[in-house]
């Protein structure tokens, strides 16, 4: 095995907008959205990261800024390291980041799926429609602003909404969310219930 | 003296070649005996449905191990999984392709009641877009329970007053 080089200096000395991240586990590094793409080629073509492992991103919360951060995640083949990158979208309300699909195809369908759950544009994809969710869906669901249960909307088929007079609707929450807690070895106690069992939809929440 | 019949079964010297009955009997007879399933399996409950056509259960006993990919020719919707409210219309189209008369089992938890899946992107059950005719709770159902709700179909076609319905 070669000795282990430094990305994150190596980085820094090309890309002075690069700085460390905080990582509980792999090596990561933030770097300005208008380096993103510059620097993930880079790390691509000097660094053997072949492999697009996942992007993704994050919402701070509804009043945060800067509120979205995209997320690369980059495994080297050859090298057999982990790297996270990320970058910070610059508009809020807008947020939009360049894409990387030039870089690995693999990106195609990780970017759509972050366009549909988070609301990210990636300029220059080639396809960017929803993926998840159907065309003219009007949220994006993984916002923090969204709520679990959902918002009501009309069904995508506007003749079977018609036909059954059936919508989305937000789902019963009964208290929830329901989760299991953990560290129980009675399977009854442990089952998924409700942390809040003293409302449901007929008997409001006391305050 | 007239000596009592003690056979149970059809004996044609005694009655010809004729048998009494009627239509609504015998319509629900043939009909509950081939019904012809269409498998919605669009999630974990769907590789149940599939245990429950393989040689272990022997879907075939009761008549409905036809399972027909095409809505035309099939008879009984099995719902087997988790519908998503992309996936609800596509479902109730298929549903209306198929002929009269028809009928729907809705398998699992999910399908029943949007199970675990109380999320923003689940229809809270199928009956919500379908008029379901057996419900099989179980997460997923055992294959006797998909059996069970075979057989409980069955005796509810037993009661229809198809005759009636086919003149109307
Ligand atoms: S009821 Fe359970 S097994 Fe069936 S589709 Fe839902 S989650 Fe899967």
């Amino acid at each position: 095995m070669t000795a282990p080089v430094d990305v994150t200096a190596a980085l820094q000395a090309k890309f002075p907008s690069v700085t460390p991240r905080p990582s509980g586990d792999h090596v990561a590094v933030n770097v300005a959205a208008a380096d993103a793409v510059a620097a993930l080629k880079y790390l691509r073509d000097e660094f053997a990261y072949d492999l697009l492992v996942d992007v993704t991103a994050v919402d701070w919360a509804e009043n945060a800024s800067p509120r979205f951060t995209v997320v690369w995640h980059l495994l080297s083949t050859s090298g057999h390291t982990y790297l996270r990158v990320a970058a910070d979208c610059a508009n809020d309300a807008e947020p939009a980041m360049a894409t990387v699909t030039g870089l690995w195809p693999a990106a195609d369908w990780h970017e759509r799926e972050t366009y549909d759950l988070m609301g990210i544009t990636f300029t220059d994809h080639p396809d960017l429609r929803r993926i998840l969710m159907w065309d003219g869906y009007p949220y994006h669901p993984l916002r923090k602003d969204f709520p679990l249960a959902g918002i009501e909307t009309a069904l995508p088929d506007i003749e079977v909404a018609e036909e059954t007079g059936a919508a989305v609707l937000p789902a019963p929450m009964m208290g929830g969310p329901f989760v299991a807690s953990s560290g129980e070895m009675n399977l009854t106690e442990a089952e998924p219930r409700a942390k809040d069992e003293s409302w449901n939809e007929r008997s409001a929440k006391r305050e | 003296m007239v000596s009592p019949n003690t056979e149970l079964a059809y004996n044609s010297k005694i009655e010809g070649e004729v048998i009494v009955s009627r239509v609504d009997a015998v319509i629900n007879w043939i009909r509950s005996n081939s019904i012809w399933p269409m498998p919605m399996g669009l999630a974990c409950c769907g590789i149940e449905l599939m245990a429950v056509g393989g040689a272990r259960f022997d879907i075939a006993r009761f008549g409905a191990e036809v399972m027909r990919f095409s809505p035309r020719q099939a008879d009984c919707m099995i719902v087997a999984g988790t519908v998503t409210y992309k996936m609800a219309p596509h479902v109730r189209r298929i549903y209306d392709q198929m002929a009269e008369p028809k009928w729907v089992i809705a398998m699992g938890a999910c399908a029943s009641s949007g199970g675990m899946y109380r999320s923003y992107a689940t229809l809270q059950g199928v009956d919500r877009i379908l008029p379901v005719d057996v419900y099989i709770s179980g997460c997923p159902p055992r294959p006797e329970a998909v059996l069970d709700a075979l057989i409980k179909l069955q005796d509810k076609m037993k009661r229809e007053p198809s005759a009636k319905r086919l003149t109307a």
